[in-house]
């Protein structure tokens, strides 16, 4: 959330002899405020000045996503980098979020650091149900998101199975920096400022998995095509200097599916 | 360590003292292993621990093998050393697989080396090999309610395959 507020010495002019009877004037002014002896337009401009407004639902959440408290609690080699986190060199107490308490009914963020055995899964589910509301979990790393490497019988793939996530940190492990990252990225979805995805960002909705089948090349869009090259052909070659000879004008793109993508499991060859 | 000749040695005088409890030796990579009757476990650690001569004290470790399809399937391995010559030597216990419903069994030595009382839940815990006579056999490492024994080679290897780029076509449909 943006705070606009001018301090009180931080305009005026330090080098005059007149700075201190500046502050003396709008102490003065104040002074008169709080008597009632302001009225009309210098009442505005002193509201205007000295008040800031805003919605109670703001602060709170501005004061929530800046004095988050961490759970002490580290799973496997992540708690290393979510270690120095903490440290003077990263120092996640730019954020408001360096006080690591020791039990989950103080923390409001769990930090899930590591891989989650399924021995432990019903512990970490226990410590979460422990936190009270509001609480986070930031899931940090390929292991706690998706099983990582460990893809096996004792493993949980991906915490997101037992317990809500709000952050997926991607990284094996994350550097302190991508665990700051994705801490900030959750003080934005605290204080309801979402980011808006990369799709969005670089113009690239259509490629999701679910809309692959959009972009597919369809009978009637190759006939088109081809109707399209007929013409130009019957129209015989362009005159010189013109851009786009018939023989540039592109085909329909080849289906996918079309291209064998690796070789024939007893022959070796492509079919 | 001792040498193949003196493997054999061992092997012998171990034939004289309880016969029938060696079924084979083999000297490899520089380790001894001498193969031996799960029944005498037992006794036959014990005379590698107290014959003069021999000395193998210091239990170092208990672990359990899967070799299947080989027969016997399962095996046990003891691994003994003398630490006054550092000398080490294996004894592998093999026991047959008694199939489906049956776990493979051999009689504990958790009460003559309390250090295998550990090891000898973790063998259970990941092979299902019941050592009998063990004050407490139970899961050490997986969760208590864990069906199945994970690190025999039949047991799934678990987990969910991951779609990559270059794998997604041996997956149709997987995101729907």
């Amino acid at each position: 959330m943006e705070v606009k507020r001018e301090k009180i010495r931080a305009n005026l002019p330090l080098d005059e002899p007149d700075a201190n009877k500046a502050l003396h004037v709008r102490q003065v002014r104040a002074r008169d405020l709080l008597r009632g002896d302001i009225e009309g337009l210098d009442l505005e401009k002193v509201v205007e000045e000295a008040v800031l407004t805003t919605r109670l639902d703001k602060v709170l959440n501005w004061g929530r996503a800046n004095a988050i408290f961490p759970a002490t609690f580290g799973l496997a080699c992540c708690a290393i980098e979510m270690m120095s986190v903490v440290s003077p060199r990263y120092d996640i107490a730019r954020f408001g979020a360096e006080a690591m308490r020791a039990s989950p009914r103080q923390a409001d963020m769990l930090i899930l650091s590591g891989r989650v055995s399924i021995k432990m899964a019903p512990v970490v589910r226990r410590l979460y149900d422990q936190m009270l509301e509001p609480k986070w979990v930031v899931s940090m790393g390929a292991c706690s998101s998706s099983g990582g490497m460990f893809s096996n019988y004792a493993v949980v793939q991906g915490a997101d199975k037992f317990l809500p996530v709000d952050i997926h940190v991607p990284g094996c492990p994350p550097r302190p920096e991508a665990l700051l990252y994705g801490f900030n990225k959750l003080q934005r979805l605290i204080t309801g400022n979402p980011d808006i995805g990369w799709r969005t960002r670089y113009s690239a909705h259509g490629t999701e998995e679910w809309a692959r089948d959009l972009g597919k090349v369809t009978d009637e869009a190759r006939d088109a095509y081809a109707a399209a090259r007929d013409i130009a052909e019957a129209a015989g070659p362009p005159p010189s200097g013109s851009p786009g000879s018939p023989v540039d004008v592109p085909g329909p793109p080849q289906e996918r599916a079309d291209v064998p993508s690796k070789p024939d499991r007893d022959t070796g060859r492509f079919i | 360590m001792p040498d193949a000749p003196g493997l054999e040695l061992i092997r012998a005088d171990l034939n004289e003292a309880h016969p029938d409890a060696i079924t084979g030796s083999y000297y490899e990579h520089g380790q001894a292993c001498l193969i031996c009757d799960p029944s005498k476990i037992r006794e036959v650690l014990a005379w590698l621990r107290d014959t003069p001569g021999q000395e193998y004290t210091f239990l170092a470790s208990v672990h359990g093998v899967d070799y299947l399809p080989a027969e016997p399937r399962f095996g046990v391995h003891y691994e003994l050393l003398n630490m006054a010559r550092v000398e080490r030597i294996r004894v592998r216990a093999a026991l047959e697989d008694p199939g489906e419903d049956a776990l493979p069994e051999i009689p504990t030595i958790s009460d003559e080396w309390p250090t295998a009382d550990h090891q000898e839940r973790e063998v259970y815990d990941f092979f299902g090999i019941v050592f009998t006579g063990h004050p407490e056999l139970r899961r050490i490492l997986m969760p208590e309610d864990y069906a199945g024994w994970p690190q025999r080679r039949d047991f799934p290897i678990g987990g969910e395959p991951v779609i990559f780029t270059n794998t997604e076509r041996d997956v149709p449909g997987w995101y729907a």
